[in-house]
């Protein structure tokens, strides 16, 4: 009897269980829930800044995650350092060099499922022209049918050019900068 | 009545004299300047400055209340004598002020002061870029009070010296 009623909840919940693995793939972005903010140390002063405005395409399924893949192109552009003197100095050449180097984007190249809702995203970040291969720390929390990835990774803006000539040094302006990002996606209808 | 000042009271008079003078020159050739690293580290250095001076002006504050200064000749008019108190009370109040402003001001504007680039003073205001311009122009009205100020100390302490021939500036040299 035991083993009946077993047998019953699983023939119930099986179709159940493909089609929420169906439905759990997250891939429509809701840029009005996602966040991408930088810390900065400048002279031993934190300061916290953020982009306005960036294009994330994602598309994760908690059931097979080393086939997630996210590409996320940031507009340089609407960098806000903290200070409106500051937005106007890291768009020109020296910095971002936003004529030249709209954009910055991350596309991943492999997912590692570490365990619990933690993830390492591998991928390729350029930014001025200057790609990179790094790896990014990412939580998965679903809510509902949304998920939010949070994760934070640092970055050394020397190795992008992040800050030429006078601002090469990075006594002033530390060469660290940690990213911050929440990137909130839906799932698919 | 003493006739003198501590070494201290002189020690401590003399090196806030040099540095808000630097301070002074610093904040008003500072804040015109385009961004640049030399910008950042002189607002830091600024900072760093100021911190050290509102320390230093309550180090003296504690000298001031266990100690009686000097009296004002006796040959002072009573509203001289009067315009004295007032004008070192405004000293020492824009000498609160001023740091108080600058150190809000930094909050607002979202750069917390970390003094000498170690120890973070914590920002009691949050960041909001109205207040942080209101604060701005609040700091600049205090230092242009404290230079009208000053100039009225440093005329007094000479007229005292030149015309009335009195102690007053020499009271507070070093070797006195």
């Amino acid at each position: 009897m035991k083993r009946f009623i077993l047998a019953l909840a699983l023939a119930a919940g099986l179709p159940l269980a493909v089609n929420t693995a169906q439905a759990a793939a997250f891939n429509q972005v809701q840029a009005d829930k996602s966040a991408i903010a930088f810390t900065y140390q400048q002279m031993g002063v934190k300061v916290d800044g953020k982009f306005r405005k960036f294009a994330a395409k994602l598309s994760f399924d908690p059931a097979k995650p080393t086939e997630a893949s996210t590409a996320i192109d940031v507009d340089l552009a609407s960098v806000d350092t903290g200070a409106p003197e500051g937005d106007q100095e890291v768009a020109g050449k020296p910095w971002f060099n936003t004529k030249a180097f709209p954009t910055a984007q991350f596309v991943s190249t492999g997912v590692k499922a570490l365990g619990g809702n933690r993830y390492d995203v591998a991928g390729k970040l350029t930014i001025k022209g200057k790609t990179q291969d790094i790896v990014v720390p990412a939580t998965f929390t679903a809510q509902g049918n949304s998920g939010v990835f949070d994760g934070t990774f640092t970055i050394r803006r020397g190795d992008f050019a992040i800050g030429e000539g006078a601002w090469a040094k990075f006594d002033i302006v530390a060469n660290d900068i940690q990213i911050k990002f929440r990137i909130t996606a839906a799932t698919g209808k | 009545m003493t006739k003198r000042y501590t070494s201290t009271a002189k020690a401590l008079h003399w090196l806030m004299a040099v540095l808000l003078f630097g301070l002074l020159a610093l904040g008003f050739y500072m804040h015109d300047l385009p961004l640049s690293p030399q910008k950042l580290q002189l607002y830091s250095w600024h900072k760093w400055a100021g911190v050290t001076a509102f320390l230093l002006v309550l180090a003296r504050l504690g000298w001031r209340v266990t100690h009686i200064p000097p009296a004002l000749p006796a040959s002072m008019p009573r509203l001289m004598q009067l315009a004295a108190h007032a004008g070192h009370f405004a000293l020492y109040a824009l000498m609160i002020a001023i740091p108080l402003s600058g150190w809000l001001m930094s909050s607002a504007k979202g750069f917390q002061t970390v003094w000498f680039g170690v120890l973070p003073i914590p920002d009691l205001l949050d960041k909001n870029k109205e207040l942080g311009d209101l604060l701005a122009v609040v700091h600049k009205g205090l230092n242009l009070l404290f230079v009208a100020v000053l100039a009225g100390h440093i005329g007094a302490a000479l007229k005292h010296h030149f015309i009335d021939k009195d102690d007053i500036l020499t009271r507070i040299l070093p070797k006195h």
